[in-house]
């Protein structure tokens, strides 16, 4: 049983799109766990490796030249905001791993990104139109503090298994935590079930 | 980074998967820092620890069941490791900045009355930590209100003995703004706090008014040379712009944790 706050009323702006726990937010916040790394286009790959070897690898121009989508999301970050439809433009992940040989036990991936950032999220939740490669944000390059040149956009998980500066997804047959994971917060992240942290 | 991670579950007790279940917190002591921000001492019986740097969710929840939810960064220091039980084991501060147009700091900050309760979970966040057993020197950069978990490090640093050698710079914007003002102006002999007026400085300051820059950086941080750990904590532009220019400077980016907060306009 909850410990009513005597007097407190809120705010109430309560929305069928809000996940429990969350707030509307109108701003994009920012958060990292270090320095925003510097990219150089001229050399920046984005790829798929598995047991150490790259099974597909794309160049900037190369991964420009894809067909893109753009969408619209509601984004939630575990520190409680909520950002409703939010405009992206990017590479759908079904495009970057059609025609990819993957094993069917291969079941997991982890992204991995500049700065040393990993995340981990079960292959699944990469397919079937609900994760991209983005680069665009609001109809302009995606910001660096944002996680530009590219991150992963996967909208349907809490925020930060949208990895900033995403560099490679390696995909393996068993689930390796990620970053976040590791300290503290939830394997999987579902917003609707408040999967924040540990345990949860 | 994932080095830096391993690195950290190596200093900390703190490796093993917890679950961190709702608890009930009790207001015993509140203690109003500037006209903006009130720190609250919280018994929270089943507490389990915290290591210095980390924060909490506190819940609200009006009488029909509305509730919201924000986190507060913890001011006490590290409490992991004590014996369960111990009074101050279970003791927390939180320094609460109240928020514009916020839907719970104000009533976190003015309606909370000592003997009320609220709910909270935690703690939460072991990447943002400095343990003392670490003998690195510490840089702190604190913006604004990002000296809270700050605070924890220096108190822990005190509280421990430790021997690294610790800095802190605090970028404010005026006296007024100051948190744990009367605390840093009589620092323990191991801290050594350089204090930035970013609008207006003290009565009779005739020295330097303005943002943090490479130049102030350069002269009032451990130089990258002796390899210090440093935490910078505040509003996303300070913290974006503290951070690229110690990369700048020369300090190796897997050294350097951050902590944002607020909007960036995009």
């Amino acid at each position: 049983m909850a410990i009513v706050s005597r007097g407190f009323r809120g705010r109430r702006t309560t929305d069928p799109r809000l996940p429990p726990g969350q707030y509307l937010e109108r701003g994009f916040p920012v958060l990292s766990a270090g320095p925003t790394p510097r990219a150089d286009l001229t050399t920046w790959t984005f790829s798929i490796t598995a047991g150490g070897s790259t099974r597909a690898s794309w160049t900037w121009a190369e991964l420009q030249a894809l067909p893109a989508d753009d969408v619209v999301k509601d984004i939630h970050c575990v520190t409680k905001w909520t950002k409703l439809d939010s405009s992206w433009r990017g590479v759908s992940l079904d495009t970057l791993l059609d025609g990819v040989d993957i094993s069917s036990a291969e079941q997991f991936a982890l992204a991995h990104c500049d700065g040393g950032y990993t995340t981990n999220l079960p292959l699944a939740d990469l397919r079937d139109g609900k994760a991209w490669i983005a680069y665009g944000y609001d109809g302009a390059p995606l910001r660096p503090e944002h996680g530009g040149p590219a991150r992963l956009l996967v909208p349907h998980l809490y925020f930060w298994k949208s990895a900033k500066w995403v560099r490679s997804i390696e995909l393996g047959t068993s689930e390796t935590q990620g970053f976040w994971e590791r300290l503290g917060y939830h394997a999987y992240g579902d917003p609707w079930k408040e999967q924040r942290y540990w345990g949860d | 980074m994932t080095e830096a991670a391993d690195e950290v579950a190596d200093l900390a007790p703190d490796d093993v998967p917890y679950s961190l279940p709702w608890r009930v917190a009790t207001l015993v002591h509140r203690h109003r820092e500037t006209a903006t921000a009130v720190t609250l001492d919280l018994d929270v019986p089943g507490w389990r620890g915290a290591m210095a740097g980390q924060h909490v969710d506190v819940r609200l929840t009006a009488e029909d069941g509305y509730s919201a939810q924000r986190s507060y960064s913890l001011a006490s220091p590290a409490s992991m490791g004590m014996a369960a039980g111990d009074a101050t084991s279970e003791r927390i501060a939180l320094t609460v900045q109240v928020v514009d147009d916020g839907e719970v700091s104000p009533y976190l900050t003015e309606d909370l009355e000592l003997g009320d309760q609220v709910e909270l979970r935690g703690p939460i966040g072991n990447w943002f930590v400095w343990h003392p057993a670490d003998p690195r020197p510490v840089q702190l950069v604190a913006g604004g209100s990002g000296l809270v978990p700050l605070m924890s490090m220096v108190r822990t640093h005190a509280a421990r003995g430790s021997s690294a050698p610790q800095r802190l710079l605090v970028s404010v914007r005026s006296p007024d703004d100051a948190l744990y003002a009367d605390e840093l102006d009589r620092p323990s002999p191991a801290v050594e706090v350089t204090r930035v007026w970013t609008r207006s400085g003290p009565p009779g300051w005739t020295g330097r008014v303005g943002r943090v820059d490479a130049e102030l950086l350069r002269a009032a941080c451990f130089p990258p040379d002796v390899a210090p750990r440093v935490f910078v904590c505040g509003p996303t532009t300070f913290v974006e712009a503290v951070a690229d220019a110690l990369v700048d400077l020369g300090h190796d980016a897997d050294l350097i944790r951050t902590e944002r907060f607020g909007p960036t306009g995009v």
